[in-house]
Protein backbone atom coordinates (compact mmCIF):
# COMPACT_ATOMS: atom_id res chain seq x y z
CA UNK A 1 0.00 0.00 0.00
CA UNK A 2 0.77 3.46 -0.20
CA UNK A 3 -0.33 6.82 0.16
CA UNK A 4 -0.31 10.03 -2.11
CA UNK A 5 -0.30 13.22 -0.16
CA UNK A 6 -1.08 16.93 -1.33
CA UNK A 7 -2.54 19.93 -0.29
CA UNK A 8 -5.87 22.02 -1.38
CA UNK A 9 -5.80 24.87 0.23
CA UNK A 10 -5.95 23.66 3.97
CA UNK A 11 -6.85 20.49 2.82
CA UNK A 12 -4.73 17.89 3.13
CA UNK A 13 -5.54 15.11 0.06
CA UNK A 14 -4.49 10.92 1.22
CA UNK A 15 -4.73 9.11 -1.80
CA UNK A 16 -5.01 5.52 -0.92
CA UNK A 17 -3.80 2.75 -3.09
CA UNK A 18 -3.57 -0.70 -2.55
CA UNK A 19 -4.60 -3.18 0.38
CA UNK A 20 -5.66 -1.46 3.57
CA UNK A 21 -5.06 -4.01 6.34
CA UNK A 22 -3.33 -4.92 9.68
CA UNK A 23 0.14 -4.91 7.87
CA UNK A 24 -0.18 -1.42 6.11
CA UNK A 25 -1.89 0.44 8.24
CA UNK A 26 1.05 0.80 10.26
CA UNK A 27 2.56 2.69 7.51
CA UNK A 28 -0.75 5.00 6.45
CA UNK A 29 -1.07 6.03 10.18
CA UNK A 30 2.56 7.07 10.20
CA UNK A 31 2.42 9.15 7.07
CA UNK A 32 -1.13 10.84 7.95
CA UNK A 33 -0.11 12.01 11.59
CA UNK A 34 3.23 13.39 10.25
CA UNK A 35 1.44 15.65 7.77
CA UNK A 36 -1.61 16.41 10.07
CA UNK A 37 0.62 18.11 12.36
CA UNK A 38 1.96 20.69 10.07
CA UNK A 39 0.65 23.98 10.27
CA UNK A 40 -0.32 23.61 6.44
CA UNK A 41 -2.85 20.99 7.29
CA UNK A 42 -6.69 21.63 8.84
CA UNK A 43 -9.00 19.36 6.88
CA UNK A 44 -8.46 15.98 5.82
CA UNK A 45 -9.78 14.02 2.85
CA UNK A 46 -8.75 10.02 3.02
CA UNK A 47 -9.43 9.26 -0.89
CA UNK A 48 -10.43 5.28 -0.83
CA UNK A 49 -10.99 4.98 -5.05
CA UNK A 50 -7.37 3.00 -5.51
CA UNK A 51 -8.08 0.74 -2.06
CA UNK A 52 -8.22 -2.29 -3.09
CA UNK A 53 -8.86 -4.28 0.09
CA UNK A 54 -10.05 -3.32 3.42
CA UNK A 55 -10.85 -4.94 6.32
CA UNK A 56 -11.40 -3.54 9.94
CA UNK A 57 -7.93 -2.98 10.56
CA UNK A 58 -8.87 0.34 8.02
CA UNK A 59 -11.79 1.36 10.32
CA UNK A 60 -9.21 1.62 13.40
CA UNK A 61 -6.81 3.92 11.32
CA UNK A 62 -9.20 6.15 10.10
CA UNK A 63 -10.71 6.41 13.71
CA UNK A 64 -7.64 7.32 15.53
CA UNK A 65 -7.04 9.98 12.88
CA UNK A 66 -10.48 11.59 13.10
CA UNK A 67 -10.06 11.53 16.61
CA UNK A 68 -6.62 13.63 16.20
CA UNK A 69 -7.75 15.94 13.59
CA UNK A 70 -11.16 16.88 15.60
CA UNK A 71 -8.66 18.20 18.27
CA UNK A 72 -6.97 20.04 16.39
CA UNK A 73 -10.70 21.77 15.18
CA UNK A 74 -10.51 20.51 12.29
CA UNK A 75 -12.76 17.66 9.69
CA UNK A 76 -12.15 14.74 8.09
CA UNK A 77 -14.66 13.39 5.24
CA UNK A 78 -13.77 10.29 2.76
CA UNK A 79 -14.42 10.14 -0.96
CA UNK A 80 -14.59 7.05 -3.66
CA UNK A 81 -15.43 4.69 -1.30
CA UNK A 82 -16.53 1.36 -2.96
CA UNK A 83 -19.58 -0.32 -1.67
CA UNK A 84 -17.66 -3.08 -0.07
CA UNK A 85 -16.08 -0.73 2.24
CA UNK A 86 -18.63 1.04 2.71
CA UNK A 87 -20.68 -1.51 4.04
CA UNK A 88 -17.89 -2.20 6.56
CA UNK A 89 -17.66 1.47 7.01
CA UNK A 90 -21.54 1.75 8.01
CA UNK A 91 -20.85 -1.80 10.50
CA UNK A 92 -18.89 0.13 12.54
CA UNK A 93 -20.66 3.56 12.41
CA UNK A 94 -17.97 5.40 11.15
CA UNK A 95 -20.39 7.46 8.34
CA UNK A 96 -22.15 8.64 11.35
CA UNK A 97 -18.63 11.08 11.90
CA UNK A 98 -17.81 11.61 8.57
CA UNK A 99 -19.42 12.21 5.02
CA UNK A 100 -18.49 9.97 2.23
CA UNK A 101 -18.64 11.66 -0.81
CA UNK A 102 -18.21 10.40 -4.61
CA UNK A 103 -15.18 12.64 -5.66
CA UNK A 104 -12.21 14.72 -3.99
CA UNK A 105 -13.61 17.60 -5.51
CA UNK A 106 -16.97 17.30 -3.63
CA UNK A 107 -15.72 16.34 -0.53
CA UNK A 108 -13.38 19.42 -0.70
CA UNK A 109 -16.36 21.51 -1.45
CA UNK A 110 -18.74 20.33 0.83
CA UNK A 111 -15.69 20.12 4.28
CA UNK B 1 -21.57 -34.15 3.78
CA UNK B 2 -17.61 -34.86 2.66
CA UNK B 3 -15.60 -32.31 1.56
CA UNK B 4 -14.48 -32.36 -2.17
CA UNK B 5 -10.99 -31.11 -1.77
CA UNK B 6 -9.10 -29.53 1.05
CA UNK B 7 -5.71 -27.75 2.47
CA UNK B 8 -3.66 -27.10 5.37
CA UNK B 9 -1.34 -24.08 5.67
CA UNK B 10 0.78 -23.31 8.64
CA UNK B 11 2.73 -19.94 8.69
CA UNK B 12 4.73 -17.81 11.35
CA UNK B 13 2.56 -15.03 12.76
CA UNK B 14 3.74 -12.22 10.81
CA UNK B 15 1.78 -9.44 9.71
CA UNK B 16 2.70 -9.89 6.10
CA UNK B 17 1.31 -13.19 6.12
CA UNK B 18 -2.31 -11.71 6.58
CA UNK B 19 -2.35 -11.18 2.71
CA UNK B 20 -0.76 -14.36 1.90
CA UNK B 21 -3.46 -16.41 3.88
CA UNK B 22 -5.92 -14.34 2.41
CA UNK B 23 -4.68 -14.98 -0.77
CA UNK B 24 -4.63 -18.32 -0.16
CA UNK B 25 -8.23 -18.63 0.92
CA UNK B 26 -9.58 -17.08 -2.07
CA UNK B 27 -7.64 -19.14 -4.60
CA UNK B 28 -8.68 -22.26 -3.13
CA UNK B 29 -12.37 -21.58 -3.30
CA UNK B 30 -11.78 -20.26 -6.57
CA UNK B 31 -11.84 -23.80 -7.81
CA UNK B 32 -15.75 -23.64 -7.06
CA UNK B 33 -15.71 -20.32 -9.38
CA UNK B 34 -17.68 -18.01 -6.83
CA UNK B 35 -18.35 -14.76 -8.08
CA UNK B 36 -16.49 -11.64 -7.14
CA UNK B 37 -18.37 -10.25 -4.69
CA UNK B 38 -18.19 -13.68 -2.76
CA UNK B 39 -14.39 -14.60 -3.22
CA UNK B 40 -14.23 -10.64 -1.36
CA UNK B 41 -15.91 -11.89 1.24
CA UNK B 42 -14.12 -14.79 2.14
CA UNK B 43 -10.36 -12.49 1.62
CA UNK B 44 -12.37 -10.41 4.16
CA UNK B 45 -13.24 -12.79 7.17
CA UNK B 46 -10.09 -14.50 6.35
CA UNK B 47 -7.74 -11.08 6.91
CA UNK B 48 -9.75 -10.88 10.06
CA UNK B 49 -9.28 -14.39 11.50
CA UNK B 50 -5.65 -14.18 10.94
CA UNK B 51 -5.25 -10.60 12.08
CA UNK B 52 -7.09 -11.59 15.15
CA UNK B 53 -4.34 -14.64 15.38
CA UNK B 54 -1.18 -12.34 15.27
CA UNK B 55 -2.65 -9.43 17.24
CA UNK B 56 -4.51 -11.48 19.86
CA UNK B 57 -3.36 -14.68 20.13
CA UNK B 58 0.39 -14.10 19.75
CA UNK B 59 0.28 -10.82 20.77
CA UNK B 60 2.60 -9.98 18.20
CA UNK B 61 4.73 -12.28 19.53
CA UNK B 62 6.10 -15.36 16.82
CA UNK B 63 4.02 -18.28 16.68
CA UNK B 64 2.29 -20.52 14.21
CA UNK B 65 -1.02 -19.86 12.78
CA UNK B 66 -2.66 -22.42 10.76
CA UNK B 67 -5.48 -22.81 8.47
CA UNK B 68 -7.29 -25.05 7.03
CA UNK B 69 -9.61 -25.07 4.11
CA UNK B 70 -12.53 -27.48 3.18
CA UNK B 71 -14.25 -27.09 0.10
CA UNK B 72 -17.57 -28.28 -0.66
CA UNK B 73 -19.71 -28.39 -4.10
CA UNK B 74 -21.08 -25.39 -3.31
CA UNK B 75 -19.65 -24.08 0.27
CA UNK B 76 -16.24 -23.36 2.23
CA UNK B 77 -15.42 -23.98 5.79
CA UNK B 78 -12.03 -22.13 7.23
CA UNK B 79 -10.78 -22.79 9.98
CA UNK B 80 -8.33 -20.38 11.74
CA UNK B 81 -6.13 -21.28 14.87
CA UNK B 82 -3.27 -20.37 16.64
CA UNK B 83 -1.88 -21.76 20.17
CA UNK B 84 -1.93 -18.46 21.55
CA UNK B 85 -3.28 -16.38 25.24
CA UNK B 86 -7.06 -17.81 24.41
CA UNK B 87 -9.75 -15.47 24.63
CA UNK B 88 -11.39 -15.03 28.19
CA UNK B 89 -14.59 -14.01 27.79
CA UNK B 90 -16.00 -15.14 23.70
CA UNK B 91 -19.21 -13.61 24.09
CA UNK B 92 -17.42 -10.27 24.86
CA UNK B 93 -14.46 -10.36 22.41
CA UNK B 94 -17.95 -11.00 19.64
CA UNK B 95 -19.32 -7.75 20.66
CA UNK B 96 -19.23 -5.14 18.14
CA UNK B 97 -16.56 -2.54 18.69
CA UNK B 98 -15.28 -4.50 21.99
CA UNK B 99 -11.76 -4.50 22.02
CA UNK B 100 -9.07 -5.51 24.19
CA UNK B 101 -6.31 -3.41 22.07
CA UNK B 102 -7.54 -0.20 21.86
CA UNK B 103 -4.36 1.10 22.97
CA UNK B 104 -3.38 -0.40 19.25
CA UNK B 105 -6.29 1.47 17.60
CA UNK B 106 -8.21 -1.62 16.83
CA UNK B 107 -11.79 -0.86 15.93
CA UNK B 108 -13.40 -4.02 17.54
CA UNK B 109 -15.11 -4.62 14.75
CA UNK B 110 -13.16 -7.92 13.96
CA UNK B 111 -15.66 -10.89 14.73
CA UNK B 112 -18.58 -8.55 13.25
CA UNK B 113 -16.89 -8.36 9.70
CA UNK B 114 -16.75 -11.97 9.79
CA UNK B 115 -20.50 -12.78 10.97
CA UNK B 116 -21.55 -10.23 8.56
CA UNK B 117 -19.20 -11.86 5.41
CA UNK B 118 -19.27 -15.34 6.29
CA UNK B 119 -22.82 -17.53 7.30
CA UNK B 120 -21.97 -18.82 10.51
CA UNK B 121 -18.76 -18.04 13.28
CA UNK B 122 -17.76 -20.54 15.70
CA UNK B 123 -15.26 -19.30 18.33
CA UNK B 124 -13.55 -22.19 20.36
CA UNK B 125 -10.76 -21.28 23.05
CA UNK B 126 -9.07 -21.94 26.21
CA UNK B 127 -6.98 -19.60 27.99
CA UNK B 128 -3.57 -20.58 27.97
CA UNK B 129 -3.86 -22.88 24.90
CA UNK B 130 -5.30 -20.74 21.86
CA UNK B 131 -7.81 -20.01 19.99
CA UNK B 132 -9.75 -21.61 16.61
CA UNK B 133 -12.27 -19.56 14.68
CA UNK B 134 -14.44 -21.67 12.25
CA UNK B 135 -16.37 -19.75 9.39
CA UNK B 136 -18.47 -21.35 6.97
CA UNK B 137 -20.01 -20.41 3.69
CA UNK B 138 -22.55 -21.09 1.16
CA UNK B 139 -21.98 -19.59 -2.38
CA UNK B 140 -25.57 -19.04 -3.83
CA UNK B 141 -23.94 -18.12 -6.94
CA UNK B 142 -22.31 -21.84 -7.39
CA UNK B 143 -25.13 -23.61 -6.19
CA UNK B 144 -26.15 -26.73 -8.95
CA UNK B 145 -22.99 -25.19 -11.44
CA UNK B 146 -20.99 -28.07 -10.17
CA UNK B 147 -22.33 -30.90 -10.48
CA UNK B 148 -19.85 -32.58 -12.87
CA UNK B 149 -17.53 -32.10 -10.03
Amino acid sequence: MNIRLTNRGNTLVAALNGELDHHTADYIRQKLDAEMLKSTTKNVVLDFSKVTFMDSSGIGVIMGRYKNIQKLNGKMSLAGVNERIRRIFEMSGLLKLMSAYDSIDEAINKM
Amino acid sequence: MNPINEVKLEFVSKSSNEAFARVVAAAFVSQIDPNIEELADVKTAVSEAVTNAIIHGYENKVGLVKMTCKLYEDAVEISVTDEGKGIEDIEKAREPMFTSRPDMERSGMGFTVMESFMDKVEVVSEVGSGTTVTMFKTFSSVRGKNNAL
